[in-house]
């Protein structure tokens, strides 16, 4: 019914013109999922926003053919384009918390959108609008209707934007990342509906994601992108089980299973530099000096964080709201710990009490033998600063823009006082950084030159540098993609065994953690559902939830993965 | 050279902005007139013997009577239009720019130790800020020029009015500063390399100053291009209104202020040049600031 040929992108810019995707050819049947899958930068957006006829200026459509049953997209006056959208093709973005109008009741954005495309009274179009929320399974829709979209929890105000796109009966709905944002359950809720309605209604779903469990979850067919083109594609049995282009088949090896521990991934193109022996052995024989001490274990008890509420009258003091409910629990020296959670679960709290960001209200923690002092009581020159070091989860901003990597590397260097010449500590830094895959010139560079992946490797490069005993991963690779993520992945066991370093490794991502872990915590709105070794948490979950959590996760059937 | 000036955007889009070009050039001939006033002006206007009544109210070369020796005439005492002029804006600039540079070192090292340290000190210093606000930028001027009167011995006050009116110029003007460095000062400390460094133990100084300073210097550099036109419009109006500086060593507010006397009397080039100048370097400094704003903020592109 859609059917896309030769499709081809360009941006000008003060470069000359940029292709952005090139010769993308794929049709869509009524009542088909198509997924559009590949890392960032593939081109997978714009492939949707140029059927839709939103690409960001000045990008232009250079060549190919569009059409939609009889349509051709291409030669569309404004007016008819901007008809078409909407009424024959709908879209479905990312983030409902921005693609909803805070201001206008759920009610008014339906009938507006609805009455844009059809001539009838408010009245029909607002009975419309509750048949349309009933049937994508909002309980009390009549009611629920009047509401404003913050009223609505993340999932809820997805399937809010999924009305939206349903009300003027669609043929086609592009959804770009309709899961990302959202956790697990609710992810797995929004994919059931939409492959609901892709049989129920005919409806043809452009699926657009990175994520390939997602995937293989709904999809019927897929296309697999890199740099702008479509390299292979078919139905998702045939391109997830028997892949043929190389690329895919990369791509599929580093996507973490959920059911096993892998040792090593196997990494697509390194994006890093091979080491060159004598440079990185420096770094490491100045690590494990440093690692002659004993490795250090970290112990919470009952561990408490409360936040100041909103407050709602001017003579009560607002409740509080408790982000941790007395958790306790122990990394042992030497292994890692995962902690899982979904979000708003607590995690980022707890690692941020645990360097002291935040103050507990109550409860206890010791690194090693010593007590750690908590929040404000932590000096500046506490030693646990030096010895727990953190990678944070966004490598765009955990390193100053404004700073060359030789700034960034030797601040650890100077600020413990281990290294006091300048001509050492820069030598230090370039080692370190062989030693973390990057290539020793880039000591000169600025970090927006550098990319996710990159960055996050200078990241670790840095929390190394001040000799540490004890590191915090807080969601390391959620902002990378899977191949990126897999040779991460790869780096922290390596320096984990290595260096003998005990690690706190902070995911939602049940996968992932699986591939870290000794023990892991599940967390869930403040409280430990579950603390146990990672192997038996896997296969026999004691506590329903997650169980729960690893039955939504999507992932491959085992049939594909073990080719 | 032009790849050079591809590989910076800001560069870039300053050749494709004939607006931000002209006002550069305007900007620039002005502050450079005004450096090189004592090699460039014919006569001193503060020095009396330099000049004389002779040549009073001369219309400027272009009309009748006119000589090509004043070419934008000369006002009653004989001074020449260029040089009170260039010596105006000299005056006006140095008070200007003193001003703006106070203004930013005390809004800016103000606002960026609310926006680290927050809570009450934070709440103390924007309050401060709320009250100085609310007080028209003359008032706070007649107020400090009354309390230098007050307590300054009165042989040196001529010789400080300069440093008044500059105080009391920035006294007007540093909210501007702290109020936007409090604000990206906020921004920054939620992003991940300010949390990296406060957790390795870093001095809050060093924080403050070497990591989040360099990372909110955009905004700042926009405010300071904005309030650098509006110090030399304050200076302007306060010796307009006769707060500001004497006669005898005139800014271009004042030379504003001795034309009005012949607004109407046939000689307009007193008044009109002087404000024609000021307007034109108000205006020009604004629309670099503007242009600033626009390099510094994609979105507004």
């Amino acid at each position: 019914m859609l059917k896309v040929k030769n499709l081809t992108v360009k941006f000008p810019s003060r470069f000359g013109d940029i292709t952005a995707i090139e010769d993308v050819a794929m049709s869509i049947a009524s009542g088909e999922i198509h997924g559009l899958v590949g890392e960032s930068g593939a081109g997978k957006s714009t492939v949707g926003a140029a059927i839709i006829g939103l690409l960001q200026a000045p990008g232009f459509v250079a060549d190919g053919q569009m059409t939609l049953a009889d349509t051709d997209l291409r030669n569309l006056t404004a007016v008819e384009a901007h008809n078409m959208r909407g009424k024959r093709i709908s879209m479905i973005f990312q983030d409902p918390q921005t693609s909803l109008n805070p201001l206008m009741r759920v009610e008014d954005q339906l009938i507006e959108t609805i009455q844009a495309h059809e001539d009838i009274s408010s009245k029909d179009a607002r009975a419309r609008a509750v048949e349309i929320l009933e049937e994508i399974g909002i309980q009390n829709a009549s009611e629920r209707i009047k509401a404003y979209p913050h009223q609505f929890s993340g999932g809820m105000r997805q399937r809010v934007v999924i009305a939206l796109a349903l009300s003027t009966n669609p043929e086609v709905i592009i959804a770009d990342e309709p899961t990302t944002a959202l956790d697990v359950a609710v992810q797995s809720q929004v994919l059931d509906l939409i492959k609901e309605l892709a049989t129920n209604r005919k409806i043809g779903f452009m699926l657009i994601t990175h994520d390939i469990g997602v995937i293989a979850q709904v999809a019927d067919r897929v296309s697999v992108m890199r740099y702008g083109k479509v390299l292979e594609s078919g139905t998702t049995a045939q391109v997830l089980g028997d892949p043929q282009h190389p690329y895919t088949q990369a791509l599929l090896d580093s996507v973490p299973p959920l059911d096993r521990k892998i040792d090593r991934f196997r990494v697509p193109e390194e994006e890093s530099n091979p080491s060159q022996k004598d440079v990185g052995n420096h770094a490491e024989r100045w690590l494990l000096e440093g690692v002659m001490q004993e490795n250090v274990g970290l112990k919470v008890e009952n561990l408490r964080v409360e936040f100041p509420g909103v407050r709602t009258s001017l003579w009560q003091k607002p409740d509080s709201f408790t982000a941790l409910h007395d958790i306790s629990f122990d990394v042992k020296p030497g292994s890692i710990l995962g902690l899982v959670g979904e979000s708003g679960s607590g995690k980022s709290t707890l690692a941020k009490a645990i360097t002291g960001l935040v103050n507990p209200t109550a409860g206890h923690m010791a690194l090693g033998a010593e007590t750690l002092p908590p929040g404000k009581l932590r000096t500046r020159i506490h030693p646990s600063r030096q010895i727990v070091q953190m990678i944070f989860q966004d490598p765009y901003s955990s390193l100053n823009p404004r700073h060359r990597i030789s700034a960034i590397l030797s601040e650890p260097l100077w600020l413990y006082g281990l290294v006091n010449d300048g001509g050492e500590r820069r030598e230090l830094a370039r080692a370190m950084l062989d030693l973390v895959g990057m290539a020793p010139e880039d000591l000169d560079k600025y970090p927006h030159q550098f990319s996710g992946g990159q960055r996050q490797r200078i990241a670790v490069a840095r929390a190394l540098l001040a000799r540490p005993r004890f590191l915090i991963c807080d969601e390391p690779t959620s902002a990378l993609d899977v191949s990126i993520q897999a040779e991460m992945l790869n780096l922290l066991k390596d320096l984990h065994a290595k260096f003998g370093l005990t690690i706190l490794f902070i995911s939602h991502n049940l996968a992932v953690v699986r591939q870290m872990s000794d023990d892991m915590v599940v967390l869930r709105n403040g409280r430990i559902e579950e603390f146990g070794r990672a192997q038996n948490v896997y296969q026999n979950p004691k506590s329903e939830y997650t169980r729960e959590l690893l039955e939504l996760t999507p992932v491959l059937p085992t049939t594909w993965a073990t080719k | 050279m032009i790849a050079f000036i591809k590989r910076y955007e800001g560069l870039w889009l300053f050749t494709r902005s004939p607006a931000a070009i002209i006002a550069a050039i305007v900007a620039l001939l002005s502050i450079m007139g005004a450096a090189f006033a004592p090699l460039i002006a014919s006569v001193n206007p503060y020095d009396l013997a330099s000049f004389s009544l002779m040549d009073g109210l001369l219309p400027p070369m272009w009309e009748e009577f006119g000589i090509s020796k004043f070419p934008l005439g000369t006002d009653d005492q004989g001074r020449d239009m260029v040089s009170s002029i260039l010596y105006g804006a000299r005056l006006s600039l140095i008070i200007g720019l003193s001003a703006m540079t106070i203004a930013t070192v005390l809004g800016v090292g103000l606002g960026l130790a609310a926006g680290y340290y927050g809570g009450r000190f934070d709440m103390i210093v924007m309050r401060i800020a709320d009250i100085q606000l609310a007080l028209p930028a003359i008032l706070t001027s007649l107020l400090i020029d009354g309390i230098a009167r007050g307590i300054l011995p009165s042989e040196i006050q001529q010789d400080l009015r300069v440093a008044v009116l500059t105080l009391a110029i920035a006294l007007s003007l540093w909210v501007n500063f702290a109020r936007t460095a409090r604000a990206s000062t906020f921004v920054q400390m939620q992003k991940e390399y300010v949390q990296a460094a406060i957790i390795m133990g870093q001095r809050p100084i060093r924080v403050m100053f070497v990591h989040i300073l360099p990372n909110i210097l955009g905004p700042l550099l926009v405010i300071m291009t904005v309030d650098l036109a509006s110090a030399i419009l304050l200076e302007a109006t306060l010796s307009f209104l006769g707060i500001g500086l004497p006669a005898d060593s005139p800014s271009l507010g004042t030379l504003i202020r001795i034309g009005m006397q012949f607004m109407l009397s046939g000689e307009w080039w007193i008044l009109w040049i002087p404000t024609l100048f000021l307007v034109a370097l108000v205006v020009s400094i604004n629309i670099l600031g503007d242009f600033l704003r626009d390099v510094f903020n994609p979105r507004l592109r």
